[in-house]
């Protein structure tokens, strides 16, 4: 409001501050841009994810949140034709970099995907497959690995008398939940989650949900959400993207009760197009 | 105003709900004036209708608050929207408030014996009552137009209740202390001038509730306040 006329002393509505003072960052994207092929699909951006935060992605379908998750673990160098310039750290280390090693990466960097993706194999083999990839252990390590992995997902519990079943006989909550503890398993220090509950029921998604706040105490995470409810619940910072652009960022409360630009409170109250 | 919801229906629900704050709003302010006027008048009749009508307001206040209850959870809003409901709860809040005050000003008219018809004490009065009802009205109409600088008007205009509050203490101070067959009256007229001013807070407190409606913050600055209305202002006289 700058037409006021009484002299209240209102506190102004200031650009949102790009990186949030109470965490060091853990992933710092300077200048991103990204194409596939000839379309730009993100326009220079700016921001930072703190350590042992989450921060929430959330924009229309097409607005470039994904694109941007899947930058972070370089997924999109798996298809021709895309490409990314600009900066992007991990700690000091720049993802975009060509001779970076991508396996390496991504065992830093996790991810989970919308899908539960469980491997064709027993559940133990399916957390043991990706940490025989980067370690090597002995019987009783790799146990003590899995069962650590499976608590860390939630899903201990529930499993520990069929670890050999098919990972493909879990239902669709406790599948998603043995992806993350796969991804867990391996120890990142980031993990992304890419919709993870969108496939969900209302229980298995409120397991997911407490087991995120759980996962930041040891790791950072990123997360890509159209449930609103669901980034106000489970985010410190929350990134409104639109048409490429990285339109606001800031601190969850904020983004959802005074979101600072027009274009985020259309979207988050519902009066987009 | 902010766009239409995609969802239509929202639109509606939050309709109703500002609707519903107006039609007590309306019925509020006339309650200020009809209990003020039957005290005036010594209308005892017109005093025992404010005592009853009150009964009207506090059933638009529950039905406001189911109204934005059920809102909330069919809608889950946010931002503006989440704001613009929980301003509707605060505001209902203080209208029932001024209602209940409206009310025991009614009631005191019964109360009121004797033909001791102090006039300037009662002009006061009634100025005071002027004062806050078109506070009320305006920040009414401001809450309803999203207008944060009248909001902000009648935020600061409080000041000048005050005074005339504590100036009518003094002087039925002075009237007790002369004569104390009037201390009954004189009372009653204390508690009716307390009342008017209590509106007046409620008026201040809708105001910062379009503040927070409309800026998405509480907010800071401490109210304006005219003098504390404090007895020891007046010294009995040896």
């Amino acid at each position: 409001m700058n037409n006021l006329n009484v002299s209240v002393d209102l506190p102004h509505a200031s650009a949102p501050p790009l990186s949030m003072p109470d965490a060091p960052p853990k992933i710092t994207v300077r200048d991103l841009n990204f194409y596939y092929g000839q379309s730009k699909a993100l326009k220079s951006i700016n921001l930072t994810l703190g350590t042992n935060r989450v921060t929430a992605f959330i924009g229309p379908s097409g607005c470039g949140k994904s694109t941007l998750l899947r930058i972070f673990n370089r997924m999109y160098d798996l298809y021709p034709g895309q490409r990314a310039d600009g900066q992007v750290l991990l700690d000091k280390t720049n993802i975009l970099d060509p001779k970076l090693d991508l396996n390496l990466l991504r065992a830093r960097i996790g991810m989970v995907f919308q899908k539960p993706t469980p491997f064709p194999m027993t559940i133990y083999e399916n957390i043991a497959f990706g940490v025989r990839l980067y370690e090597k252990l002995s019987k009783s390590e790799m146990d003590e690995r899995v069962e650590k992995a499976l608590r860390g997902g939630a899903l201990w519990d529930e499993v520990k008398d069929k670890l050999n079943a098919s990972g493909l006989s879990l239902s669709g909550g406790q599948q998603q939940r043995l992806c993350i503890a796969r991804t867990v398993a391996v120890r990142p220090e980031v993990i992304l989650f890419d919709e993870p509950c969108s496939a969900l029921d209302p229980i298995s998604t409120a397991k997911i949900e407490e087991l995120i706040s759980e996962l930041k105490e040891d790791y950072t995470i990123a997360i890509v959400t159209h449930n609103m409810q669901q980034a106000a619940r489970v985010s410190d910072q929350t990134a409104f993207m639109y048409l490429g652009e990285l339109v606001e960022f800031d601190q969850t409360s904020k983004i959802f009760t005074s979101p600072s630009d027009r274009r985020t409170q259309d979207y988050i109250t519902g009066r987009f197009g | 105003m902010a766009s239409e919801h995609t969802a239509k229906a929202f639109d509606v629900d939050l309709q109703e709900l500002s609707r519903l704050v107006a039609e007590m709003g309306g019925l509020a302010e006339r309650q200020i004036v009809d209990s003020v006027d039957a005290l005036v008048r010594r209308d005892v009749t017109l005093g025992r209708q404010v005592v009853a009508l009150d009964a009207e307001i506090d059933k638009l206040q529950h039905q406001i608050e189911e109204r934005a209850v059920l809102t909330i959870a069919r809608r889950q809003p946010m931002a503006i929207d989440l704001r613009e409901i929980v301003g509707a709860l605060r505001v209902a809040t203080d209208l029932e408030r001024i209602g209940d005050l409206a009310k025991n000003i009614g009631k005191r008219v019964g109360q009121l014996d004797g033909d001791f018809n102090p006039l300037k004490l009662i002009r006061g009065l009634q100025h005071m009552t002027t004062l806050v009802q078109s506070q009320v009205k305006s920040v009414l109409d401001a809450y309803a137009a999203h207008n944060l600088p009248a909001a902000m008007t009648v935020w600061k205009g409080d000041e000048e209740v005050d005074a005339i509050c504590t100036s009518l203490f003094r002087e039925l101070l002075t009237y007790m202390m002369e004569d104390p067959r009037n201390i009954s009256f004189c009372i009653h007229l204390m508690f009716c001038a307390k009342n008017i001013e209590r509106i007046g807070d409620h008026a201040t407190n809708i105001a910062e509730t379009v503040f927070y409606m409309i800026e998405g913050q509480q907010l800071q600055s401490p109210r304006p306040r005219g003098e504390p209305s404090n007895f020891a202002t007046v010294v009995p006289g040896n």
